[in-house]
């Protein structure tokens, strides 16, 4: 196992209470921040070479480095909570267990940022978890964590918790500040980005649950030491959400640079496939990131092994590689079908598409459909193509990343699977069983 | 100022201008075809993505390409940029397939829709679309609701391009339209049925790009390339009362805003002008409408005499309300 | 709806203190958490009244209630059982079974996705991923996970919630006070 930096303590009876949390170490990186120059905060964090742990994987000291501070105009910080990728449960596994670290890290990042009230945008499935956020707030108010002049420095933060009400598209930094602000979850043009008009027109950063919970190692560290753990450009460590078809599902801290291989059949992480079986493809950080067969998964196509890293999992580009994204790690075994897994996944874009702009409103439903006929057996010998092209024009232009998240897979599956959808079409008599509810909308249930 | 080029086109536009605007700046045969956007409104752009376009350099400073097509409507220009719309292949095969898409669930209903000669979605498919559709699945329906005794709402029609929720938001304090749910399903819906009445309600028909919101009183009544466009005025405490007449022989069937060359209204009416003035002999007649953007209607070419005399005249006037809109 | 639509006072108190987390004129930003009380207080569900009073708390126009209550999946705009079942159908809880717990529920209580039982007492429900993917199948109630699902555990877990009988819509009551 490498280094648990985000998991340490995990198992610790209590710890998602202030008590425990300060007893193992906990809030001593806000002492030391609190100690610190704003800036040296920031450059801390910079040096770490965190990358923004949500999914796009964008330096966070950058990103922190571009918010706007106009004389006058408050700033904020909202964490964005609202893990809804299908694949991933880390955030949730963090919050829900140590909930303080979360917390932690909200200060001392808001602290750098130089905003005086915070939230966190959790979505409203997961309102177990905003209750005990709200504990754990009010232990940290109580103990002077939060509130004014915290721990007797001078700064002032107000941190308070938002629920959402299930909205996937909520995730999406600019849905996730309109959704703050009370309204529909319909992201926003771009520019203006949030660090210059953010949530009421104020300069915003938005940052992931995991990249907020990691500045608190980087400040207790140092931001060179976190660096020097991982590879290349992928520093420090990563969860990983691994489920699908695998012997030992769960919530996974690794060093970055770990192989996929020893990732997968390691019985210090995932212990290999799920009763003996043999892995077929894997999406690797989250439905919307491009699936790959084993063969690829394991080797690049140079024949190196595939390392879990931003970098090693992109070699190839789309042709032969995929991304990291949010570490969602979902494994497919030699029974699973292919073509059925993407007709989910495109069902789920479908209904989670906020209907704003047409190629995605319009073209998520329609690949929809087009899984669904073939996988009835009333396939169409151009349908493969058919589906190919239609994601080609979603792909890119969209107002937000949910086009791309939808087109991707349907890409890489017929990139890669396409005999599989052959063998469908051609072949309706071999789709056994077809298992699965076309509900075009059941939004509202009815009474 | 900063200069953009547009189809190997130069001009120099203020600040702030978006692509867009530049584009109308130059003329029709460079400036993108717009279904969401509409330049008398403060708010509005971005959704349909017909106006896309390539941005081939991004500015003197800094020359990279934008990676993705963007929407040109919400786009600003900078120093330098360099535009790619007609003249980027890749760009129009891209605005097909919005077209495509925003076509997918439309109905085939143009010879009863009274929008038909005046929709833009027709202009818009008959420019960029293809012949065939390749959507072979039943188009999607929506329960009927009234909205009213002066608007009709066929919601199956609709592109969702916000521009009537838009248009709600900026003349009345008491919007009570908007859209509902989400995804594919969304609709443009009062939600509990209620009509939609304010004194400027009905021009939430004039900015409806297609037939998703018609005149209720209109219905019917005559295709409008039968009708003959005047442009009227009369003394409204309301409004600015200027309005375009739409005459069958002696009877005013229609009355509706002046629209410019890009379809958009001159000015907003109020509901009294446009409903409940439908006599010849309320109205002060200035003349035959000029329209040139719709091709249907403007075959009837009478107004030509007139208009060749004021031609130079016009041209001016447009320039210099260009100038002012552009502020 | 027979009774008054009017939030009792510790929820009313908890509303007040939500308001107040956003800058002053930003009170419309609210809306979700209070709409969230509101399905609590009023049966698990937003009739358009009720829709109508979260619209006069916060002061905006009840149309852009309207418009974010059908925009968010959690927000039924019609009546629901006691007992809201949702069942996540997406990825990896699909992956190893979800399916099969649906069509079990579906005939145990002999209703279809998306119905109520004629007693009121369940309504089944899809939803899309729940961010449990780890303990997949993954079934909510109310607030609870409930995670590695078989049928067995559903027959268990049905009638649990038949016996107690308490409402399990999402917001749980309990937490009023605790937050006030």
């Amino acid at each position: 196992m490498g280094k648990q930096l985000l998991l340490e303590n995990i198992n610790v009876q209590g710890i998602s209470t202030l008590e425990v949390y300060r007893a193992n170490g906990g809030y001593k990186a806000l002492e030391k921040a609190l100690k610190m120059q704003q800036s040296e905060v920031v450059d801390e964090v910079k040096k770490s070479g965190l990358r923004g742990r949500g999914g796009a994987g964008f330096p966070t000291g950058m990103k922190w480095g571009f918010i706007a501070k106009p004389e006058g105009v408050p700033r904020h910080l909202v964490c964005n909570a609202d893990e809804s990728e299908p694949g991933t449960f880390k955030d949730r596994f963090l919050m829900q267990n140590k909930p303080h670290m979360l917390i932690e890290g909200m200060i001392l990042s808001s602290y750098a940022l130089g905003a005086n009230v915070s939230y966190i945008y959790i979505r409203g499935e997961l309102l177990y978890v905003y209750h005990i956020l709200e504990k754990a707030i009010q232990e940290a108010y109580d103990a002077g964590l939060l509130g004014k002049n915290i721990l007797g420095s001078g700064f002032d933060l107000e941190l308070y918790v938002q629920c959402g009400a299930g909205a996937y598209i909520c995730g999406e930094e600019t849905a996730l500040i309109e959704s703050l602000e009370g309204k529909r979850g319909n992201p926003r043009i771009k520019p203006p980005f949030p660090a210059v008009s953010g949530v009421w027109g104020r300069p915003t950063v938005v940052n992931n649950v995991e990249t907020i919970a990691a500045t608190v190692p980087i400040i207790l560290m140092g931001g060179d030491e976190y660096a020097k753990i991982g590879i290349g450009k992928s520093t420090g460590t990563k969860l990983i959400s691994a489920c699908g078809h695998l012997a030992k599902p769960g919530v996974y801290e690794i060093e970055m640079g770990l192989s996929t291989e020893e990732f997968i059949y390691s019985e210090n992480y995932c212990g290999g496939i799920k009763n003996g079986k043999k892995l077929k493809a894997v999406v690797a950080g989250g439905s919307s990131v491009p699936i790959l067969p084993a063969e690829l998964f394991l080797k690049t196509a140079k024949g190196e092994p595939r390392l879990m890293s931003y970098e090693s999992l992109a070699d190839g580009g789309f042709a032969t590689g995929t991304m990291l994204g949010s570490g969602g790690f979902i494994v497919l075994d030699e029974t699973a079908s292919i073509v059925k897994n993407l007709w989910n996944f495109t069902r789920f874009y479908h209904h989670e598409s906020c209907g704003q702009c047409s190629p995605c409103r319009e073209g998520t439903g329609w690949m929809e459909k087009v899984l669904h006929r073939i996988l009835e057996g009333h396939g169409k010998q151009s349908d493969v193509d058919l589906l190919f092209d239609i994601q080609s024009k979603i792909d890119g232009k969209t107002i937000c990343p949910l086009g791309e998240a939808a087109s991707w897979p349907v890409a890489s599956a017929i990139r890669h699977f396409r005999a599989e959808f052959e063998e469908y079409v051609n072949h309706p008599e071999k789709i056994k069983d077809v298992k699965h509810y076309y509900n075009m909308r059941n939004l509202q249930p009815t009474a | 100022m900063p200069k953009v080029t547009i189809d190997g086109i130069e001009i120099e536009v203020p600040k702030g201008t978006t692509i867009l605007q530049a584009a109308r700046m130059i003329g029709k045969h460079v400036a993108p075809p717009a279904m969401c956007y509409y330049s008398k409104l403060k708010v509005s752009g971005g959704y349909c993505r017909t106006c896309i376009v390539r941005v081939t350099k991004g500015s003197a400073a800094n020359p990279t390409p934008m990676p993705k097509p963007v929407a040109s409507c919400r786009t600003e220009v900078m120093d330098g940029m360099e535009v790619a719309n007609y003249t980027s292949e890749q760009n129009l095969i891209d605005r097909k397939g919005v077209v495509e898409f925003l076509l997918l669930n439309h109905p085939l209903d143009c010879p009863v829709c009274d929008q038909a000669g005046e929709c833009h979605l027709q202009d818009l498919s008959y420019e960029n679309g293809s012949a065939n559709t390749r959507y072979d699945f039943d188009r999607r329906s929506f329960e009927k609701i009234d909205i009213g005794p002066y608007v009709q709402l066929h919601m199956t029609r609709c592109i969702l391009c916000f521009r009537c929720v838009n248009t709600a938001n900026q003349l009345t304090e008491k919007r009570v339209h908007g859209v509902m749910n989400r995804g594919d399903v969304s609709e443009i819906s009062t939600y509990i049925t209620k009509s939609i009445d304010n004194e400027f309600s009905g021009n939430i028909i004039d900015v409806c790009p297609v037939g998703a919101l018609t005149d209720k009183t209109f219905r019917f009544k005559s295709r409008v390339w039968f009708t003959k466009p005047v442009d009227a005025n009369r003394e409204c405490k309301k409004c600015a009362g200027k309005v375009r007449l739409w005459f069958k022989g002696e009877d005013v069937l229609r009355v509706t805003g002046r629209k410019d060359q890009w379809g958009e209204v001159t000015d907003w009416i109020c509901n009294d002008c446009r409903f409940e003035h439908k006599r010849y002999s309320d109205w002060n007649i200035e003349g035959p409408s000029h329209i040139d953007h719709h091709s249907v209607i403007s075959q009837n070419h009478y107004e030509l005499a007139k208009l060749k005399l004021d031609t130079g005249k016009q041209l001016k006037e447009l320039k210099s309300k260009k100038q002012v809109d552009k502020k | 709806m027979s009774k008054e639509i009017k939030f009792t006072d510790d929820t009313m108190a908890l509303v007040q203190r939500m308001i107040k987390r956003y800058p002053e004129g930003k009170q419309k930003s609210a809306l979700i958490p209070v709409l969230h009380l509101a399905q609590m207080e009023f049966d698990g569900w937003l009739d358009a009244p009720v829709m109508d009073y979260v619209a006069l708390i916060l002061n905006i126009k009840p149309i852009e209630v309207y418009e974010v209550a059908s925009f968010y999946s959690m927000f039924n705009l019609k009546p629901v059982g006691k007992c809201l079942i949702e069942v996540c159908r997406t990825g990896p809880c699909w992956l190893l079974g979800a399916e099969d717990l649906v069509r079990h529920i579906e005939k145990k209580l002999n209703i279809k996705d998306g119905e109520t039982t004629p007693d009121g007492m369940f309504t089944l429900k899809t939803v899309e991923c729940l961010a449990a993917c780890g303990t997949a199948p993954v079934i909510q109630v109310g607030e609870t996970y409930h995670e590695n699902m078989s049928t067995e555990s559903v027959d268990t877990m049905l009638n649990d919630y038949k016996s107690s009988g308490e409402r399990k819509t999402h917001f749980d009551k309990k937490h009023i006070k605790t937050q006030l």
